[in-house]
Order: structure tokens, then C-alpha cells, then sequence
């Protein structure tokens, strides 16, 4: 029994009404908001880049990577930093809330509809209590390829 | 075992060696009588075996132990040095390298090896051999075999007989000790063909390289050359017993025939012997091996820590406390020293790239059939680890092209009254905060001509361009891409792809490559490159609120033009700047900047340059001169469209760095 109950650590984020989770060996760290630089003719998401203590860091808006409309940075808004095939990438959400273990065995895959998110982008659904959070398949939601071929329509 | 943490060590080990066998074995070339040299190569060799045996890589152990064998043979005066034998060394220290880059990668270092083993076995065997049975060998020419001549040939006789040329039946007597019969007989080919034709041989081609033969084979050659020169250059081939060379008649085949006997290898060898400057002996160093990565974090450490000190001046100046301020200044001098010795420990000396020029031109100039003298000026010079990492592809393309289409083959030069061996220069220097190499060839130069008819029928330019080109424009034309002058393509250039690469890598190195030829006596390509690539001047500007990095190589200068002064070309802004049309290009519509403040009556314009156009950057203010930390965007965002990087300004914001390359087209 003790080798079944395999547990996973995640960070919890808030974006709109819904909390979404990712492993927390994908998190580097969680920043404030700071001043973020824009750059240029990149795809929609990309904020910008920050200076993350003496490093170029990018910075995409998950609200608009996921089409959930736009909102306001407030006191909440976090950055969280998180690093995938060797690359730091940050993320800016609403909140982030929490910090949870997990069964392994308690993750359903997503549901076959998803209307908020792309259902490439989720790997699994994990229901705590009452709350249900989606988990993120940060691979797919940070993949370059599709940036790529945004880069070659805009151009 | 628990070797992985000797590793490392062994790898960086294992190139040293391998570094220096490289360097020794191509001085014992140059003189083959230097038994000190012997034993040099022999400790390193040893070394190896020993550390690859010690982390169990024995097809790494195996080789070198062969390796060994040879050279104790001719450290003990058995086996001796000839260009033959060393090619077989240098094979396998090729294949010593592999093994090491595999092992470098991951990989067990295994390797097939066999052909250069039974090589080295060859001659570790069969020279010995060689040794004992020199006493007994006696010259015998005997002329067993005749030449039969055929129509076709007897035409290609009188034809060249009527053109002045001298005919030649040549006799070459190959001693009976010979190991490698085929391999002299291709040099002695390869230098007969250097000066004349071979008409014909007996026995056949074919027959020679299967070593179908005993010791004498004949050839009718046709040449402008003296026979005695003819004769030395043969001789000049080991292994060749004797060289008989007659004036070929058809009708008397009874000829004064001219016999040379070889003087004693030892005589010609003591000959060529001179006084050779001792090794130059290692030094006890005070060095210790730092990974690569630690530097970069001291680096980017220091990086913030100047960061930080610009805040701090800035609050020491809004506070006046005197003894703040004061301190402040004295840590700000200090971190300026600290800034140097970092920098200063990221500089490597280019010999590290050089260093592998002088086999690559051995061997090139072999398949190439040149010859060719490489010289090298400045290998102490300094400069920035990531500039040595990206130079090396670019200095080879250049070597080679200057090597391929630079030195003529050795029968034109001869013909244009130049030195048979052709001269290659590399020299590399530091003039102000630049770096400079020059590559120049004393060969045929670029014509400009051919480069314009060239670039007019692959419609690089059009006819009016190419009249108002001026010659270093032209030669400029050679680096742009798919183009090729070249008549024939080789192996080793002539495909058109190179030299655009070459001149995009040092441009992307911040630095630029000119060309200077002079038609008939050779080209200088000469590439100069940033100190360093970690920290640049930059020009500060303000577009909106946006704040950007223009690299101050590529600024001319900077102007403020009025409104009223700008024209209109076309529907482009343009301007009249110091006599020329300069287009404008508004950094605001580009970047896609968003608009908040009005717009004013004066232009605030950078010029800046890219070859020999201009452009002007229309910004909203200057800020001002700045030497700041380059870092890259990192591969999320790689490849964004006129930024070439990023750094952290004073106030700990990140700026972009203007690629202004990427806006004149």
C-alpha cells in the first residue's frame, strides 16, 4: 500500500474563476509583479522579459495564452517562474494560492469538454475536497513550435 | 571503479597531449634527425596510455601503445622518419582524438582502428626489417623492362616535340627493400606531374598500383624542365634506389643515359640537420583549472552586484552624507578593478584555435597538391572565451578558401615567376578595444571580373550597380550567399555555401571582415572582432517610453534634424545627411512602440551603418553612452526580429538591444 500511495507536490494558481495546478519541480519561484519590458513583435502572450535577479527572464500572460480575457495586475498578481526543457519561462496568473499534496491515483484525465482551456494544455483533473483543480501540461503550454508558426502568419 | 570524477581531468588531460604529440610531430617533420623531439611526443604518448589504461578504455591504451612501438624504433635510430610514416602517425592520432571526443561525449571510446594498427605495425615490422637487410642491398639497374610505344602516344610525342618540349624516357629504380612499392610510386607520379606529363609507364598504371612490378618501372614524360631537376626532385621521393633519365628518341634506342646514384640517406639528412632551438621546457605554472560555468556565475554575480552599485551612488547622491558618499566611491573603484580581473580571466589566448591550423594545412595542401608554408604571427593574443568558441569554423572556412582558390597550383605559379610554395599568413593583434586576425595568401587574388560577370549572371547586381562598384565592393560580392567563382568545385570549397556563413558568424560576433586583393600576388582577408562579447557600448535612446540599446559600433553619428528638413522619396522619409540621401526608419512603427507622448518638431535620428548604407533611427530622445552587460533573450524568445539581445540598466530594468542590421535592408 505505502508503495501505491505515491504523492505529487503542486503549486495552486488562481486564473478567473479557476484554480490550476503545476508540479512544484517545474516552479523555480514565485515573483511579484515587477517592471516587465516589452518586446516586440512576438506572439500576443508574451508580456515582455524581467529581470530576474541579473537574469533575462520572458514573461507570458496565461490569461491570454488561454484566451480568458484580460485583467488588471493587482496586489494578488503573481509571477510564477518555472523552468521546462532547461528554460526559465514566467507565468503571470491571478493568484497563487496554495501548495498541496496529491494521490497519483487521484487524477482523472480531463474531461472530453473543455471550453475554458485547450484540452492539449491539460493533463489531468485532480478533485480535493470540494475543489477541483486542473492540471497543466506546462510542455505544451510553453512549446515553441506554436510560436513559431505565430511568428511565420504574422510575418 | 569510481572514476568519474577523474574525468573530466582525463579529458582535458588526453587533449594536451594529444595537443602537443600534434605540434611535436609536425616539428619532427620539419627536422626529422631531432631525436629530442622523439622523445617528447614518446613521454606524451606515454602519458596517455597510461591515464586511458588507468580509466579503462583500452581501445584508447591499445593504439597508443602501437603508437609507441613506432616511435620507440625510431627514438632507437631503427625506424626512420619519412613523410609516410608520419601520415600514418598523424592517422592515428586522429583516430587518438576521435576516441577522446567520443569518451567526451558519453561514448566507451571504441573505435575500428585496425587499418591504421596494421599500419603502424607495418611499419614497426617491415622497417626493422628494412634496417637489417640495408647492408646487402646493392644498387642493380637492370633495364628488364622496355617501353612500348603506340600510335597514339608516338603523336602526343611529336606534337610536344614540336612545341619545344623535351620527351624524356625516365627509369626508376625503387629500392628491393621497398615496403610500400604503390605509395612511391604515386609520389614519384605526384611529382613528375608537377612539372610535366606523363605520357605513358611500363608497366601500366594499374599494374604500378597493384605492385604488379619488381623494382623498375619507366615512364615517357613530356616536360619544359631540366633533367637534373627532374632528377633531384625524384631522388627527393625515400626509397627510390636509382633515377635514370634519357632523352626519349624513337628511332636509337641506345642512349646516353645519364645514371644518378642516390647519395647515402644518412649524408643528405646530415645535411638538412641544423641547429635546432631546445624544446622550450614547461615551466612550473601557478594555475589551477576552473570549470568554464563557475566564471559565468561570478560573472553574472558581478553583474548584479554593479547593478546594485548604481542604485546605491544614486542614493548616496540624492542623501549628501558625506561619509556614505565617500564609501560608496571607494567600493564603486574597487568593483571597477574586480570588473577588469574578471574580464581579464575570461580571455584566452587564440593559440587555442590556431593551433590546429598547421596539421589541417599539411593535409590540405597533400590533396590539393600545393605547396604551401603556413606562417603563424600572434598566437599569444588575447580574447574572450565565447569569441574563441565562434572564430574557429569561420578561420578554417577562410584558411581553405585561401588554400583552394588562393595559392595556385604549383606549375602556374611556377610559370607566373613566383616560389613554388605558396605562403599563408596568419597573424592576430590587438589594436584599441578591437582584436584583429589576417588571413593573406600570396596567391592568384580575386579578379574582379570574373567576380562581376559572375555576379551579374546569378543577378547579385544589376549592369549600372556593377560599373559604380567600387574593388573592395566587389570583392564583397564573394561573401554574399550561393555565389562561387570557382570554375570546378572540390571537395574543399567551391559550392558557394561558406563565406556568407563566415561573414554572418563575425558579424553576429559584433565584428566585421574587409578583403583587400591585388590581382596576380594575393588577397588579405582581415576580420576584426570585439575584445569582448559579454560587455558593450551601447547608446541609450528613448522611444516613447521605451527605452533601447544602439551597439555604438554601429552608430555613425547622432543628429537632430527638423521637421522641414525631411524629404520625401518615394513615400520614404528621407533625409540629406552630409551630402547623402540617408532613409529614415521610424523605431516607433517598427517596434510597434505604443504611442503617449506628441510628437515634435525636431527628429532626434541615430545613423547608423551596415557595410556601406545608411540609415537614420528616428527616436523621441537620447539618454546617453553606456557600457553595458550583453545577455541573450534566452531560447523562448530566440530569434525576435531586431533585437539581438537584452541587459539590465541601473534601475535593475531590462532593455533590448537594437540589432540595427536587421532594419537596413
Amino acid at each position: 500500500m505505502a508503495a501505491n500511495s505515491k504523492t505529487i507536490k503542486v503549486i495552486v494558481f488562481q486564473l478567473g474563476e479557476e484554480e490550476y495546478a503545476i508540479p512544484v519541480h517545474q516552479v523555480g519561484s514565485i515573483e511579484r509583479v515587477m517592471h516587465i519590458t516589452r518586446v516586440p513583435r512576438t506572439a500576443p502572450f508574451v508580456e515582455g522579459v524581467i529581470n530576474l535577479r541579473g537574469v533575462v527572464t520572458p514573461v507570458i500572460d496565461l490569461r491570454k495564452r488561454f484566451d480568458l480575457g484580460t485583467a488588471d495586475f493587482n496586489d494578488s498578481t503573481r509571477i510564477i517562474i518555472a523552468n521546462i526543457d532547461a528554460m526559465d519561462v514566467g507565468l503571470i496568473v491571478d493568484a497563487a494560492n496554495d501548495v498541496l499534496d496529491y494521490n497519483v491515483e487521484s487524477i482523472e484525465p480531463p474531461p472530453e469538454v473543455i471550453d475554458t482551456v485547450d484540452a492539449d494544455f491539460v493533463s489531468g483533473v485532480v478533485k480535493v475536497d470540494r475543489r477541483l483543480f486542473i492540471l497543466l501540461n506546462l510542455s505544451k503550454v510553453l512549446s515553441t513550435d506554436e510560436m513559431k508558426e505565430l511568428e511565420e502568419i504574422e510575418s | 571503479m569510481e572514476t568519474n570524477q577523474y574525468l573530466e581531468l582525463f579529458i582535458d588531460e588526453s587533449n594536451e597531449h594529444l595537443q602537443s604529440i600534434n605540434d611535436r610531430l609536425l616539428d619532427l617533420e620539419k627536422s626529422p634527425q631531432e631525436l629530442s623531439i622523439v622523445g617528447e611526443i614518446f613521454r606524451s604518448a606515454h602519458t596517455l596510455k597510461g591515464m586511458a589504461a588507468t580509466m579503462g578504455y583500452q581501445d584508447l591504451a591499445n593504439l597508443t601503445h602501437k603508437m609507441e612501438n613506432v616511435l620507440d624504433g625510431v627514438r632507437n635510430e631503427k625506424i626512420y622518419v619519412d613523410s609516410e610514416m608520419l601520415d600514418v602517425v598523424f592517422d592515428s592520432v586522429d583516430d587518438l582524438e576521435a576516441m577522446v571526443v567520443d569518451i567526451s561525449q558519453g561514448g566507451s571510446g571504441e573505435r575500428d582502428v585496425t587499418k591504421v594498427v596494421d599500419l603502424l605495425q607495418a611499419i614497426e615490422l617491415g622497417e626493422a626489417l628494412d634496417n637489417r637487410k640495408k647492408k646487402q642491398a646493392t644498387p642493380s639497374a637492370e633495364a628488364s623492362v622496355e617501353l612500348q610505344v603506340d600510335e597514339f602516344t608516338r603523336t602526343v610525342l611529336e606534337q610536344s616535340q614540336e612545341q619545344g618540349l623535351l620527351n624524356y624516357k625516365i627509369k626508376v629504380s625503387l629500392r628491393k627493400d621497398c615496403m610500400l612499392k604503390a605509395a612511391r610510386v604515386y609520389m614519384v607520379f605526384e611529382v613528375l606531374e608537377q612539372m610535366g606529363e606523363v605520357v605513358l609507364s611500363t608497366p601500366a598504371v594499374e599494374a604500378l598500383e597493384n605492385e604488379e612490378f619488381d623494382t623498375d618501372f619507366q615512364v615517357l614524360y613530356v616536360t619544359d624542365a631540366a633533367q637534373n631537376e627532374i632528377d633531384s626532385k625524384v631522388m627527393n621521393v625515400s626509397e627510390i634506389e636509382a633515377v635514370q633519365i634519357s632523352e626519349y628518341q624513337e628511332s636509337d634506342e641506345v642512349n646516353k643515359e645519364v645514371n644518378f646514384i642516390p647519395e647515402d640517406q644518412e649524408n643528405s639528412n646530415e645535411s638538412s640537420e641544423k641547429e635546432t632551438t631546445s624544446p622550450a621546457k614547461q615551466a612550473a605554472n601557478k594555475t589551477i583549472r576552473v570549470n568554464i560555468d563557475r566564471l559565468d556565475i561570478l560573472m553574472n554575480l558581478f553583474e548584479e552586484l554593479v547593478i546594485d552599485r548604481g542604485r546605491l551612488e544614486q542614493i548616496s547622491n540624492e542623501l549628501h552624507h558625506s561619509e556614505l558618499q565617500e564609501t560608496v566611491e571607494r567600493m564603486s573603484r574597487v568593483s571597477g578593478d574586480l570588473q577588469n580581473i574578471i574580464l581579464n580571466m575570461r580571455m584566452v589566448p587564440i593559440e587555442q584555435v590556431f593551433n590546429r591550423f598547421p596539421r589541417m594545412v599539411r593535409q590540405l595542401s597533400r590533396d590539393l597538391h600545393k605547396n604551401i608554408d603556413l606562417q603563424i604571427v600572434g598566437q599569444d593574443t588575447e580574447l574572450d572565451r565565447t569569441v574563441i568558441d565562434e572564430i574557429g569554423d569561420p578561420l578554417v572556412h577562410l584558411i581553405r578558401n585561401a588554400i583552394d582558390h588562393g595559392i595556385e597550383n604549383p606549375k602556374e605559379r611556377q610559370a607566373n615567376g613566383k616560389p613554388i610554395v605558396g605562403s599563408i599568413e596568419l597573424k592576430a593583434y590587438h589594436s584599441g578595444n578591437h582584436v584583429f586576425i589576417d588571413i593573406s595568401d600570396d596567391g592568384a587574388g580575386i579578379n574582379r571580373e570574373k567576380v562581376l560577370q559572375k555576379a551579374l549572371s546569378q543577378q547579385v547586381v544589376t549592369q549600372e550597380q556593377a560599373e559604380k562598384l567600387s574593388d573592395q565592393e566587389v570583392y564583397e560580392l564573394i561573401m554574399s550567399s550561393g555565389f562561387s567563382t570557382a570554375d570546378t568545385i572540390s571537395d574543399v570549397s567551391g559550392r558557394g555555401v561558406g563565406l556568407d556563413v563566415v561573414k554572418n558568424t563575425i558579424e553576429s560576433l559584433g565584428g566585421n571582415i574587409t578583403i583587400n586583393s591585388q590581382l596576380g600576388s594575393g588577397s588579405i582577408f582581415s576580420i576584426q572582432l570585439p575584445l569582448t562579447l559579454s560587455i558593450i557600448s551601447v547608446m541609450l535612446v528613448e522611444v516613447q517610453n521605451e527605452k533601447y540599446a544602439v551597439p555604438l559600433s554601429s552608430i555613425i553619428e547622432t543628429a537632430i534634424v527638423k521637421k522641414e528638413d525631411i524629404l520625401r522619396a518615394h513615400n520614404k522619409e528621407v533625409i540629406d545627411f552630409r551630402g547623402s540621401i540617408v532613409p529614415l526608419v521610424s523605431l516607433k512603427d517598427v517596434l510597434d512602440v505604443p504611442e503617449v507622448l506628441e510628437e515634435d518638431d525636431n527628429y532626434s535620428v541615430v545613423i547608423v551603418r551596415k557595410g556601406n548604407k545608411l540609415a537614420g533611427l528616428v527616436v523621441d530622445s537620447f539618454i546617453g553612452q553606456q557600457e553595458v552587460v550583453l545577455k541573450s533573450l534566452g531560447d523562448y524568445l530566440s530569434g525576435v526580429f531586431a533585437i539581438s539581445g537584452a541587459t539590465i540598466l541601473g534601475d535593475g530594468q531590462v532593455a533590448l538591444i537594437l540589432d540595427s542590421n536587421a532594419l537596413i535592408k
